[in-house]
């Protein structure tokens, strides 16, 4: 929407391509992406490195005690590079991330870094399930919604979907806790699979049902299928939502075009009008929006994650903001920010090599 | 809403009003009745209405203290004389709805009234000036928005130290750039419009130029904006208190009344589920008026999305 007015109000007629730009259009398309990618990664960094200052926590106390000596103090003081200029501490920052190195978790008394590695399947494996949920349901329910356009089923479809918007999740996730594993039995409980069933499976991928299937343990397969449907599904409520609203606006927008019409004329029967000619063209802008809503599932499965007991990367985010583990706490936002950075421009630049009208 | 012709409503609807206030009225009489006939947007009015008089008049609508302990009479049902049940400390669950209603408004208020201003300035100064103001400006605008919201609040409150202002503060800093692009676009589109000029010309400063005659100009879809971020900031807000990091007990905020009650979910369901309705239906309130007030305002987008 706002790249509309941009470009009609300010540039007016499309520059002239300048000859040799037209060659190297792609490779300098790539260098600018990762020159963005580059500084918006710099400024996630920058974020967590200003929190990490700004917290009443002494990061020297946390580490020497409170008993220690001013000596001592200082001395742990200057080995942590405290005593340097902030630019200078910025940029040591920057480096140890870039090595790999978190710091350590003060609760669990490991790198971040492996803990965060150990967690962050289970987060992606609920994301993944989430997002596959959001799509199957939401898609049709939006184009529904578009043909069917002022009627009643639009209504109820687009109510449907501002309940997406207006839904806490943890509320939710309490709700159907009550009521279909409490009240109904149709589902697991808390947690990534039955107690019985822990740690039977060795993790190869991390991901539990990817995991079971490899070692053939159908039993653990299906627990934990019964464990991950409630809070993916509820995961993939909020992505449907969005996916539905963009969809039905996607498709309102083709539906009103000639091109629309005249097939409707030469006799193209409807559901081809719909599902291959409106829908053909809104294939791509659906893709960056598909990725959009995937990468705001992982951060909320934050809220998800609390509710169910899911040792996932939110409820380690969760634990250690309770446990004033700070290390812990910026290792995770940093990762959450880095994943929902790369999908998002990664989308966008999927969407600008799909659709032929980006190209020059 | 009959047409009348004479009184009040003819003086909103003249044609050709004598004053500037007039016309102003006149264009917001115009939209408040444009959006009375959007039935959706008529019940999102309606449900803020009601929580605005429930914020204003709390303790007379409140049959109970939403703070007073009635041990004798913990977690009982929801019943005539406790429409919502009680808690585990005997308080009327109604009653403490009711009062949350002040701290959801004040939350939302008070991002608004935090994140609004900064992202238009932002955007206004960074549109018209363009250049490397912009490319700055802008810059710094999309990092915030290429993070994630919930973590990044999640992160400055865990600084901050838990509590309500922390939390509004940390949601304000999440909530600015949408506002800042959203103006930027706005500005571009009238930088080199010749009211600017002749504002220029007469000798007005840049911040006079940006201050009367541009930002006024952002407001109607600035406003749109707010609206409808306003769902995701009660969320949010919600999430926080859920969490433990936003409104401290006794607070009665909605988000860590939910959180206590889920100690309760199996046995005593409306402890935690009856705080979670009103989040729902404040929040819808906001995504019906905010869709209601696009239509109305920005005829462009139809009753698209």
């Amino acid at each position: 929407m706002s790249t509309d007015v941009e470009s009609g109000a300010i540039s007016g007629p499309p520059a002239p391509v300048r000859r040799g730009g037209r060659r190297f259009a792609g490779l300098r398309r790539l260098a600018e992406f990762l020159v963005i990618l580059a500084f918006t990664f710099l400024g996630l960094l920058a974020i967590t490195f200003f929190i990490g200052r700004v917290i009443p926590i002494d990061p020297v106390l946390s580490v020497v005690g409170d008993r220690a000596t001013t000596a001592q103090y200082e001395a742990a003081r200057i080995a942590m590079g405290l005593d340097q200029p902030l630019p200078v501490q910025f940029v040591h920052y920057v480096g140890d991330v870039f090595s790999g190195d978190l710091g350590r978790s003060v609760s669990t008394n490991r790198p971040v870094a492996d803990d965060l590695a150990r967690v962050f399947p289970a987060t992606l494996e609920m994301a993944t399930i989430g997002i596959v949920i959001g799509v199957l349901l939401g898609v049709p329910l939006g184009v529904l919604s578009a043909v069917k356009r002022g009627r009643l089923i639009d209504q109820l479809i687009r109510i449907f979907a501002l309940l997406g918007y207006s839904v806490p999740a943890f509320w939710l996730g309490l709700v159907g806790l009550a009521l279909f594993y409490a009240g109904l039995g149709w589902v697991g409980g808390p947690g990534r699979v039955d107690i019985f069933y822990d740690g039977l499976v060795d993790p190869v991928t991390g991901l539990l049902l990817v995991d079971s299937l490899i070692a053939g343990d159908l039993d653990v397969f299906f627990s934990a299928l019964d464990h991950i449907i409630l809070p993916a599904t509820i995961l993939g409520f909020f992505s449907l939502a969005y996916i539905a609203r963009m969809t039905r606006s996607f498709m309102l927008d083709q539906l009103g075009q000639e091109y629309v019409t005249t097939a409707r004329v030469k006799g193209v029967p409807e559901w081809k009008v719909i599902w291959v000619h409106a829908f053909g063209t809104i294939r791509v802008p659906l893709i960056t929006v598909i990725g959009l809503s995937y990468a705001a599932l992982l951060e909320g499965s934050v809220m998800i994650e609390t509710v169910f007991s899911w040792p996932g990367i939110g409820n380690y985010l969760t634990t250690a903001l309770f446990n004033a583990d700070m290390n812990a706490v910026l290792g995770a936002t940093l990762v959450i920010g880095t994943v929902f950075i790369l999908i998002n421009k990664l989308s966008d630049v999927l969407y600008r090599i799909l659709d032929p009208r980006s190209r020059t | 809403m009959s047409p009348k012709t004479t009184g009040l409503s003819a003086w909103l609807t003249d044609d050709a009003p004598a004053s500037r206030a007039q016309a102003n009225l006149g264009r917001a009489y115009d939209i408040f009745r444009r959006l009375c006939r959007n039935p959706l947007a008529a019940l999102g009015m309606a449900i803020l209405l009601v929580l605005v008089i429930c914020a204003a008049f709390a303790p007379w609508i409140a049959p109970y203290s939403p703070i007073g302990q009635d041990l004798p009479n913990r977690l009982l049902p929801p019943s005539a004389a406790h429409w919502m049940g009680t808690d585990e400390l005997g308080r009327d669950i109604f009653s403490r709805v009711v009062h949350g209603a002040r701290l959801t408004l004040l939350i939302v208020g008070l991002v608004a009234v935090i994140s609004a201003p900064v992202g238009l300035i932002l955007g206004a100064v960074s549109g018209y000036f363009g250049g490397w103001v912009d490319r700055i400006l802008m810059g710094i605008t999309d990092i915030f928005l290429s993070l994630p919201k919930l973590i990044l609040a999640l992160a400055f409150v865990a600084a901050l130290g838990p509590g309500i202002e922390n939390a509004i503060i940390a949601i304000a800093i999440t909530a600015w750039p949408p506002y800042a692009r959203l103006a930027r676009a706005e500005t571009l589109t009238f930088r080199a419009a010749e009211f600017v000029q002749a504002a220029r010309l007469a000798g007005g400063s840049h911040a006079r130029v940006i201050g009367l005659h541009i930002l006024p100009l952002c407001t109607s879809s600035t406003i749109i904006r707010v609206t409808l971020d306003m769902a995701g900031i009660i969320l949010t807000a919600a999430g926080l208190g859920f969490l433990g990091l936003g409104a401290q007990p006794p607070l009665p905020e909605w988000g860590a009344m939910i959180s206590r009650g889920r100690a309760f979910i199996l046995d005593q369901w409306w402890v935690a589920t009856m705080p979670g309705f009103a989040i729902i239906v404040v929040s819808l309130g906001f995504c019906f008026l905010g869709d209601g007030l696009r239509d109305v305002l920005d005829p462009k987008s139809g009753d698209k999305a």
